[in-house]
């Protein structure tokens, strides 16, 4: 059965016409130990590239594709990397429902066009950074 | 969550985990996740709720500088 409603399909379309270039969503999975997580999140993945002919997707074992896994940073299932003209550093963990997938659409356009919507102090305060910043949003679905 | 996202494509040093708590109950007890959204910056600094832009931009670069340590 479809996660995506016919109505969440025709909104979700409409979001991605905003994509200025292609995007990758490489989902890490696994069948061991397993959760329905993951083929949910396989799922999820498939039907929002359903909607754009910019999307593209690529499933991954976390156990079998090793070397993937550690040069994208994941050691955990499910997990998706949105990757638009270079890893930017985008992750998700768990499956994105609820508001959280409003963030997966969101970051899909973002990747797109690799121009984030940040105003331009905070800009220029990042343009000197130098060090590895690693962010972890906890979220719970809503 | 977006901020870290937007971030992340500004900075080429900095990656943005969005993480759904309830699925991974180890890392939310680590990090002591009562409240969401809970936001971790390199294990040092945290801040529950969203904030504006500024702040977590401070937040951030409070966790480089070495000026924080609020876990």
């Amino acid at each position: 059965m479809a996660i995506l409603t016919e109505r969440d399909r025709a909104a979700v379309t409409t979001e991605l016409a905003k994509m200025a270039g292609p995007v990758k969503l490489v989902v890490f999975s696994t069948q061991l130990g397993a959760s329905e997580y993951c083929v949910e999140t396989e799922r999820l993945v498939r039907e929002v590239a359903e909607c754009s002919d910019q999307v593209t997707v690529e499933i991954l074992n976390l156990h079998i594709d090793k070397e993937r896994a550690e040069a994208y940073g994941v050691d955990r299932v499910p997990a998706i990397v949105v990757e638009g003209a270079r890893d930017y550093g985008i992750r998700f963990f768990g499956i994105p429902v609820g508001y959280e997938f409003t963030n997966l659409i969101d970051a899909i356009i973002v990747a797109s066009s690799g121009t984030p919507s940040l105003g331009a102090e905070t800009l220029e305060r990042l343009a000197d950074l130098k060090e590895r910043v690693h962010i972890q949003v906890f979220s719970t679905p809503t | 969550m977006r901020l870290a996202h937007h971030l992340a494509v500004a900075s080429e040093w900095i990656r943005g985990d969005c993480v759904e708590a309830t699925e991974f109950p180890d890392l939310a007890q680590r990090y002591m996740v009562m409240a969401v959204p809970k936001t971790v910056v390199n294990d040092r600094v945290s801040f529950e709720g969203a904030v504006p832009e500024a702040q977590f931009v401070d937040a951030v670069l409070r966790a480089v500088n070495g000026t924080g340590d609020d876990r």
